[in-house]
C-alpha cells in the first residue's frame, strides 16, 4: 500500500492528493452507478439517468480541462483552440456511431447516413471509409487531433510563436475548422452535425446500462489519464517543461530543445482532448460544428482558471464546478444566468488568481504555521 | 426622393385641377372601379385612366406607386396619405386640398403589388418623357429601354430632334439605335450602324439586345453584334475590377474600424480585451438611442451619435479599467478571462434593457443609395462614407498618439512603465485614459457598423475574432500595421470570394494568417526594441 | 488532506444528488425549450413569451381537466447538445406533460432521440426542411411544400419570372429547400443556366459581391427573382445592401422564407417595399381572431410596438390543438394525446381551419406578402384553400417513395410505399 501511495505521489508536492482523489472519484462513480441501476426509481437515493448523463458530460469536460491545464498550467502555452481537438475526437466517434446506424436510418440506406441521402450524395466520401470499425474510429479519435497538434505545434514552436500570438493563432485554427465543418460540402453533416445514434459496439445507447457503463469508463479513463499525467509531469520531462514555463530562454541557453518538449506536450494534450471528445459524443448524443466555436475554447480555459491552473486536481474540480453552476443557473434563472457566470469569471480572476486550489493552499498555509508553532512549543 | 414626389404631385395637381373639374364623369366611374378592384383587374383600369387622362393622371399614379393611395370608407373617394411634420394628413389626390377630420380608421388602403408598380413606373416614364427636368427625362428614357415598343419609339422619335439636353438626347439616341438594330425590316447597313452605336454603351439592356441579335439570320449582323459585345465586355471587365477593389477596400475599412480600438487596448496596452466587441456594440446601441431621441432629425443623428458613442463606450472602458484591469497588470492572459466575463455581462445587460431583438437604426438620407458612375459601376454611398470615416478616425488617432501630451504619455508608459513612473507620469491615469480612448474608438466604430449590419446583442461577437486577426497580422503595437493588415485582408477576401465562395475565402484567409505568423511571428510590422519583449 | 477529501466528497455527492425528483403537485406541466441567450435568443424569446401567454390564458379559463397549467422554462442557450440535456431534464426531472420548443433544425434533431427514448411530446413551431416525422413531435410550422413551392409558383405565374437565384445560408434547411426547388424548377422547364445557387456562412455580413452578382445575373434580359433562405442575422445586412445597390422589387423581387415581421422590426423597410415573403400567417391579415391575438400579445408584453409572426401563430395553433386533444383524451398521457391530436381542427388566425394530419403536419393556407414601409406585409396572393404539409418531399430522389402515417395500421413516420417497409423506428 505504501508503495502504491509512493508511486502515486512521486515527486511533486501536490502528488499527495493523487491517490485520495482517484479513490474518491471512482467510489463516487460506483455509488452513483449502482444507485441508478439497482435502486427503484422512487427511492430517495435513486440517481436518475439524467444525472448520470450529466455527470458523464462533466467528467468529459474535466478530462478536457486536464488537457488544457497540462499545457497552460505546466508549460505556459495558452491554447484558445483546444475545442478543435475535442471536436475532432468527437467527430471520429460520431462517424463511427453514424455508420452503426446502418440501414436503420429514416431512408433505410445501408451505406449512406441520412444527411447524405437527402443531399443526394452518391457514395461515401473517402474519409468515412473504415469508420465502421470501432478500433479504427478510436484510433482516428486520437491520431487526427494528435497530427493536427503536431503540425501546428511544430510550425509554431519552431518559429518561436509565443504568448498572445500563439493564443490568437490557436483561436484562428479552431475558427477556420468551425467554418470548414459548417460547409455541407465537407461531408460531415454541416450545421446539423451527426446525431440520432442508435448503438455502440452493439449496445443500445438509450439503455440505462450503456449510459452507466459509458459514465464509468469516462471516470476510469479520467483517473488513468490523471495519474499518467501526474507521472509525466513529475518526471524529468516534466521538470524541463516547468523550466520552460518559468524561463524559456534560459532553458534554451542551457541546451534544451525547448520546441521539442513543447511540441510533444502539445500533442499529448491534444490526444487527451480527442479522447474526451470521443467519450462526450455518445453521452450527449450529438456532435456538430458548434463545438469548434472559439467561445467554447475560451470557456475551457476559464474552467482551469477557476479551479486553479498548474494543479491537475484544480482543473478537474474547476470544470465540474463551473459546468454544474451553469446547469443550475440556466434552470434557476434562465434570463439572467449570464450575469452570474460573467461575474464569476471576473471575481475569480480578480480575487482568486490561483483559483480554488490556490485558496485551499492559502487556507492550509494559514493553519500550518499555527500547528508548527504549537509543536515547537 | 419622397420630397421630390410630393413636390411633383403639387405641381401636377395644380395643373390638373381644372381638367378634373371639367370632365369628371367618366373618370369618376373609373376611379370608383379602382376602389373596388382586385389586384389582378387593376391594370386595365389604370390603362384606361392613362389613355383618357394623359398627364393629368400623373399625381394619382405617383401616389399609388408610393403606396400612399387610400379611399375614404364613407364615400369611396380617393385620398393620398402624406406626412407633414410627423403628422399623417390626407389630401385629395388631384386638388391637394387637405381633407379634414380623417383618421386612420376612416380610410382604407388601395393595394399595389409588383406587377402594378412595374406598370406604373413604365406609364409614368412614358408621360414623363416630356417632363421639365432633364434628369426626369433621362431616367424616363432609361426606364423605357427595357420595354421598347412601336408607340414608345414613335414618341421618342418625335421628341428627339427638339431635345436640348445632351445627356437626354444621347439616351434617346441609344433607344432609337436599340430599336433600329432589332428591326428586321430595316436595311442591314442601317442596322449595322445602329449596332456600332450600341457598342459604346454599357447599359444592361443594350447587352441583352445584342445577345438576342446573336441569333439573327444575317451573319453580318451576328458578327457585328458579337464584336460589339466583346467590346462592351472588355470595358465592363475593367470596371468590374474597380468594383471588386472597392468591395475589398470597403471590407477593409470595416475591419479597420472594428480593430483600431483593439489596436490600442490590446496592441498598446497589452490587454487581451475580449470585451472589445461589446464596446462596438455599445456604440451601435448609442446610435439607436440617439435616433430614438431625435426621430425627426435622422439626417443629423449620426453627428450626435459619434461623440455620444465615444463617450458611452469610453466611459465604460474607463470604468472597466478602474474596476478590473488595473488589478491585472503584467498578467495579460488573465485579462482575457476577466474581459470575457465582462463581455458576457455586457451582452446580457443589453439583452435585458433592449430585448434580444435587433434594433432598427435608420440610414440618413445622405448616406443611402449609390453614386452611379456608369451603368456597370456604382459605388454605394454608405460604404464610401464609411471608408472615408475609417481613414479619418485612423488619422485622428495617429495624431493623438504622436502629437499630444496624452499620446506621449501613452507611448512612454507602454514602452517602459517604471521609467515613465519615475519621470512623474501618472501611470494610473494614463492607463485609464488609454483604455478609455481605445474603447471610445470602438464605440465610434459601432456607429459606422450600425449602418451596415444588425444592431443586436451579438454584434460584438461577430467582429471580435476578425479584429484580433487584423491586429496580430499587422503587428501588435503598430497602428500602421493594423491599417495595412485590415486593407490587405479585406481586398484578399473580396478577390477570393468570386472563385471560392464566401466560406472558403474566409477559411483560406485564416489559414494564410496562421502560416504567415509562423514565418513572421510578430506580424507584418514587428515592434522593435525592449518594449517588444 | 482530510479537508481535501471532504470537499471532493461533498462536491461529487452534491452533484449526484442535485436533482432529486421534484414532488409532483397537481398541475399539468408545460415545458418551454427555447433559447433565451446566445445567437438564437433573438427569435426564440418571443416564442417563450407566446407559450407563457397561452398558458396564462388557459388558466384564466380554468386550466385543463380541472387542473391549472404550470409553465417550466429552461434555457438551452443556443447550444445544441444542451437541447438534448434540457429536454431530458424537462421530461425526467420536471416530468412535464408536453414541450413547446426548438427553432433550428439542429436543435430539434438534438432533442429528438431523447423525446423518442422517453416518449415525450413536443410541438415544433417553425418552418423547416421536412424529411422528418417522429411519433413524438408535431410540426406546426410549414413544410417546404407549404412555403417554398407556392412561392415559386407565384413568381412564375404572376410575376413571369424566368431566372432564379437561390440564395441561402449554408445549413440544412436552405440546402434541402433549394434541392427541392431546383428539382421543381427543372421539372417546370427552367434551364440549369437560369438557376444560380449561392451559399453563405451564418451571420454573413458583407454582401457586396453577392448582391452585385445577383444584379448582374438579373440584368441579362430575363425577369429574375431571388429566392432567399438566408437565415436570421444575415438578412439585415443583405437587405441593406440590396437597398443601397438600388435593386428594387420591380426589377428583382426577393422572396424570403425566413424573414417575418420580427426580423423586419430591426430594419428600416422603406428601401425594401415590394420584396416578398411566403408564410402561413401575416400580422396584417384582418380577422377578428387575429385582432384579438395581437391585442392580447401587446397587452401581455406591455409593448404596443411588439409584432406578431408566423412561428407565433404556429405555437398558438399547436397549443390550442394540444389543449383540445388533452380534453378529448381526458388525460395528458402522451400516447392518448398523440392519437387524439390527429384530426384536430383549430381556426387559423388568418381565417380558415388548420387540420392536424396523419403525418403530424398541419394543413394551412399559404400567403405571399409584400413588404410595406411600416414593416408589415401586404398579402398579394394566397392559396385557394389549405395546403397539407408534406413530410417527405416528392422532389427529392431519396424521399419520393416515403410517406408518414401515424394511424393504424401503418403507424410509421417514414413508410416506404414501394418496399412496404418502415425503416429504423422502434416504438
Amino acid at each position: 500500500m505504501t508503495r502504491l501511495t509512493e508511486w502515486f505521489s512521486a515527486g511533486r508536492s501536490s502528488g499527495k492528493h493523487t491517490l485520495p482523489f482517484v479513490v474518491i472519484l471512482l467510489t463516487m462513480t460506483l455509488l452513483a452507478s449502482a444507485a441508478n441501476l439497482f435502486l427503484p426509481a422512487d427511492s430517495a437515493l435513486y440517481v436518475s439517468t439524467y444525472t448520470i448523463t450529466l455527470l458523464g458530460k462533466y467528467l468529459c469536460y474535466a478530462m478536457l480541462a486536464l488537457a488544457v491545464d497540462i499545457i497552460w498550467g505546466y508549460c505556459g502555452i495558452l491554447s484558445l483552440g483546444h475545442g478543435a481537438f475535442f471536436a475532432l475526437g468527437g467527430y471520429a466517434m460520431g462517424m463511427y456511431l453514424m455508420r452503426q446506424i446502418g440501414d436503420r436510418g429514416v431512408y433505410g440506406n445501408p451505406l449512406l447516413p441520412d444527411f447524405m441521402v437527402f443531399l443526394d450524395w452518391k457514395e461515401l466520401p473517402w474519409f468515412w471509409l473504415g469508420m465502421d470499425h470501432f478500433w479504427f474510429a478510436m484510433l482516428m479519435a486520437v491520431v487526427v487531433p494528435g497530427i493536427l497538434a503536431f503540425v501546428f505545434g511544430w510550425l509554431a514552436f519552431r518559429s518561436r510563436v509565443t504568448g498572445v500570438y500563439l493564443s490568437i493563432m490557436t483561436q484562428a485554427l479552431t475558427y477556420a475548422l468551425l467554418l470548414a465543418f459548417f460547409r455541407n460540402e465537407m461531408g460531415f453533416g454541416g450545421n446539423n452535425g451527426l446525431t440520432d445514434f442508435k448503438e455502440i459496439l452493439g449496445f443500445d445507447l438509450q439503455a440505462d446500462s450503456t449510459r452507466v457503463s459509458l459514465f464509468m469508463i469516462t471516470a476510469l479513463l479520467l483517473a488513468v489519464l490523471f495519474v499518467v499525467s501526474q507521472r509525466i509531469l513529475s518526471s524529468r520531462f516534466g521538470k524541463v517543461v516547468l523550466a520552460i514555463r518559468d524561463a524559456e530562454s534560459r532553458s534554451r541557453f542551457i541546451g534544451y530543445r525547448t520546441d521539442r518538449y513543447k511540441v510533444w506536450l502539445f500533442v499529448y494534450s491534444a490526444v487527451i482532448a480527442g479522447i474526451a471528445g470521443a467519450l462526450y459524443v455518445p453521452q450527449v448524443g450529438i456532435i456538430n460544428p458548434g463545438e469548434f466555436s472559439p467561445i467554447n475554447s475560451i470557456e475551457m480555459v476559464i474552467w482551469v482558471a477557476v479551479g486553479g491552473r498548474g494543479t491537475l486536481i484544480g482543473a478537474i474540480i474547476g470544470a465540474i464546478l463551473v459546468n454544474y453552476a451553469k446547469t443550475r443557473f440556466t434552470a434557476i434563472m434562465p434570463d439572467a444566468w449570464l450575469f452570474a457566470l460573467g461575474a464569476m469569471f471576473v471575481l475569480v480572476t480578480l480575487y482568486l488568481p490561483k483559483g480554488l486550489m490556490g485558496l485551499y493552499a492559502q487556507m492550509m498555509a494559514k493553519r500550518r504555521p499555527a500547528k508548527t508553532q504549537e509543536s515547537e512549543a | 426622393m419622397r420630397h421630390l414626389i410630393a413636390l411633383c404631385c403639387c405641381l401636377f395637381g395644380l395643373l390638373s385641377f381644372s381638367v378634373y373639374a371639367a370632365e369628371s364623369s367618366p373618370q369618376d366611374s373609373l376611379l370608383t372601379e379602382l376602389v373596388g378592384a382586385k389586384l389582378k383587374n387593376m391594370t386595365p383600369i389604370l390603362e384606361k385612366l392613362a389613355n383618357t387622362q394623359g398627364e393629368a393622371i400623373l399625381p394619382l399614379f405617383r401616389i399609388l406607386l408610393g403606396g400612399d393611395l387610400y379611399y375614404i370608407k364613407a364615400d369611396k373617394s380617393l385620398v393620398g396619405q402624406f406626412d407633414e411634420q410627423g403628422n399623417t394628413v390626407y389630401k385629395d389626390v388631384f386638388s391637394q386640398v387637405v381633407v379634414p377630420n380623417l383618421s386612420k380608421k376612416d380610410v382604407k388602403k388601395i393595394r399595389v403589388n409588383n406587377t402594378l408598380r412595374g406598370y406604373l413606373r413604365n406609364a409614368i416614364a412614358q408621360i414623363q418623357l416630356t417632363a421639365k427636368s432633364p434628369e426626369l427625362r433621362q431616367s424616363a428614357v432609361r426606364e423605357l429601354l427595357s420595354k421598347l415598343d412601336k408607340d414608345t419609339i414613335n414618341l421618342i422619335e418625335a421628341l428627339y430632334p427638339n431635345e436640348a439636353n445632351k445627356k437626354v438626347k444621347e439616351a434617346m439616341g441609344l433607344a432609337l439605335s436599340m430599336y433600329a438594330a432589332t428591326s428586321i425590316d430595316l436595311v442591314p447597313s442601317n442596322r449595322l450602324v445602329a449596332i456600332e452605336r450600341l457598342s459604346t454603351s454599357l447599359e444592361g439592356d443594350v447587352r441583352n439586345t445584342l445577345t438576342k441579335l446573336m441569333k439573327d439570320e444575317n451573319p453580318a449582323i451576328v458578327k457585328a453584334a458579337s464584336e460589339a459585345l466583346e467590346n462592351i465586355a472588355q470595358r465592363a471587365n475593367r470596371f468590374a475590377f474597380i468594383d471588386q477593389l472597392f468591395f475589398g477596400l470597403s471590407l477593409g475599412s470595416v475591419l479597420l474600424l472594428a480593430s483600431i480600438g483593439l489596436a490600442i487596448t490590446f496592441g498598446v496596452m497589452g490587454v487581451i480585451n475580449m470585451a472589445h466587441g461589446e464596446m462596438i456594440m455599445l456604440g451601435a446601441y448609442t446610435t439607436y438611442v440617439v435616433q430614438l431621441i431625435m426621430p425627426n432629425y435622422i439626417d443629423y443623428s449620426i453627428w450626435v451619435a459619434i461623440p455620444a458613442a465615444f463617450l458611452v463606450s469610453g466611459l465604460m472602458g474607463v470604468l472597466i479599467e478602474r474596476l478590473v484591469i488595473r488589478h491585472l497588470h503584467g498578467r495579460p492572459l488573465e485579462t482575457l478571462l476577466a474581459t470575457f466575463g465582462i463581455s458576457l455581462i455586457l451582452q446580457q445587460l443589453v439583452r435585458t434593457i433592449f430585448s434580444p431583438l435587433n434594433r432598427q437604426v435608420s440610414t440618413p438620407s445622405w448616406m443611402s443609395g449609390s453614386w452611379e458612375i456608369n451603368p456597370v459601376l456604382s459605388l454605394t454611398l454608405n460604404r464610401l462614407y464609411i471608408l472615408a470615416f475609417a481613414l479619418l478616425v485612423f488619422i485622428a488617432l495617429v495624431i493623438i498618439l504622436k502629437k499630444t501630451s496624452l499620446g506621449l504619455n501613452v507611448r512612454a508608459v507602454s514602452q517602459n512603465r517604471s521609467m515613465a513612473k519615475a519621470m512623474g507620469v501618472k501611470t494610473n491615469w494614463v492607463d485609464a485614459m488609454t483604455f478609455g480612448l481605445g474603447s471610445g474608438i470602438a464605440g465610434i466604430a459601432g456607429v459606422a457598423l450600425s449602418q451596415l449590419t444588425n444592431v443586436g446583442p451579438n454584434l460584438g461577437q461577430a467582429y471580435i475574432i476578425d479584429s484580433f486577426m487584423v491586429v496580430v497580422f499587422g503587428g501588435v503595437g503598430n497602428l500602421l500595421g493594423t491599417l495595412v493588415a485590415a486593407f490587405s485582408l479585406g481586398i484578399a477576401t473580396k478577390f477570393l470570394e468570386p472563385t471560392t465562395g464566401a466560406v472558403l475565402a474566409a477559411i483560406i484567409v485564416l489559414v494564410f494568417i496562421i502560416l504567415f505568423i509562423q514565418k513572421r511571428p510578430k506580424g507584418l510590422f514587428p515592434q522593435k526594441g525592449r518594449a517588444a519583449e | 488532506m482530510k479537508i481535501k477529501m471532504l470537499t471532493s466528497a461533498i462536491l461529487l455527492s452534491g452533484a449526484t444528488l442535485m436533482t432529486l425528483p421534484s414532488w409532483a403537485a397537481d398541475t399539468i406541466k408545460v415545458g418551454v425549450l427555447h433559447s433565451l441567450s446566445g445567437t438564437m435568443a433573438i427569435s426564440e424569446t418571443t416564442l417563450k413569451d407566446t407559450v407563457l401567454m397561452m398558458v396564462e390564458e388557459q388558466n384564466k379559463k380554468g386550466g385543463l381537466l380541472g387542473k391549472q397549467l404550470e409553465a417550466i422554462v429552461v434555457d438551452p442557450a443556443s447550444n445544441w447538445p444542451l437541447f438534448a440535456e434540457k429536454g431530458r431534464e424537462l421530461l425526467t426531472q420536471e416530468k412535464v406533460d408536453v414541450i413547446f420548443g426548438s427553432w433550428t433544425s439542429v436543435s430539434r434533431k438534438s432533442v429528438l432521440p431523447v423525446l423518442e427514448e422517453l416518449n415525450g411530446l413536443m410541438f415544433y413551431p417553425v418552418q423547416y426542411e421536412g424529411e422528418e416525422s417522429s411519433k413524438n413531435v408535431f410540426y406546426t410550422g410549414a413544410a417546404p411544400n407549404q412555403q417554398a413551392i407556392p412561392a415559386v409558383d407565384y413568381l412564375m405565374n404572376d410575376l413571369d419570372v424566368e431566372r432564379f437565384v437561390l440564395a441561402g445560408t449554408d445549413y440544412v434547411y436552405p440546402r434541402t429547400t433549394n434541392k427541392i426547388l431546383e428539382a421543381y424548377l427543372k421539372a417546370k422547364g427552367v434551364a440549369a443556366k437560369d438557376i444560380m445557387i449561392n451559399y453563405t456562412p451564418f451571420g454573413h455580413s458583407d454582401w457586396q459581391s453577392i448582391v452585385s452578382d445577383i444584379k448582374k445575373f438579373g440584368g441579362e434580359g430575363k425577369k429574375t427573382a431571388v429566392v432567399s433562405t438566408i437565415n436570421g442575422d444575415a438578412n439585415i445586412p443583405f437587405y441593406k445592401e440590396l437597398g443601397n445597390q438600388g435593386i428594387s422589387s420591380e426589377d428583382i423581387p426577393v422572396v424570403a422564407f425566413s424573414v417575418g415581421e420580427e426580423e423586419l422590426s430591426g430594419l428600416d423597410t422603406k428601401p425594401l417595399v415590394g420584396h416578398l415573403a411566403a408564410w402561413n400567417y401575416f400580422q396584417s391579415v384582418e380577422s377578428d381572431a387575429n385582432d384579438e391575438f395581437i391585442a392580447k400579445w401587446k397587452a401581455f408584453t406591455k409593448d404596443s410596438n411588439r409584432v406578431t409572426n408566423d412561428p407565433m401563430e404556429a405555437t398558438y395553433i399547436g397549443f390550442k390543438m394540444w389543449a383540445n386533444a388533452v380534453t378529448d383524451a381526458g388525460t395528458t398521457d402522451v400516447d392518448a394525446v398523440e392519437q387524439a391530436m390527429i384530426g384536430q381542427e383549430t381556426p387559423n388566425l388568418t381565417g380558415g381551419i388548420a387540420v392536424m394530419n396523419k403525418n403530424h403536419h398541419l394543413s394551412k393556407p399559404v400567403l405571399i406578402g409584400e413588404i410595406q414601409d411600416d414593416g408589415q406585409f401586404e398579402v398579394v396572393w394566397e392559396t385557394d384553400g389549405v395546403v397539407a404539409g408534406d413530410a417527405w418531399s416528392d422532389f427529392l430522389p431519396g424521399s419520393k417513395d416515403l410517406i408518414s402515417d401515424w394511424t393504424a395500421p401503418i403507424k410509421c413516420g417514414n413508410y416506404n410505399t414501394k418496399t412496404k417497409t418502415c425503416s429504423g423506428q422502434v416504438y
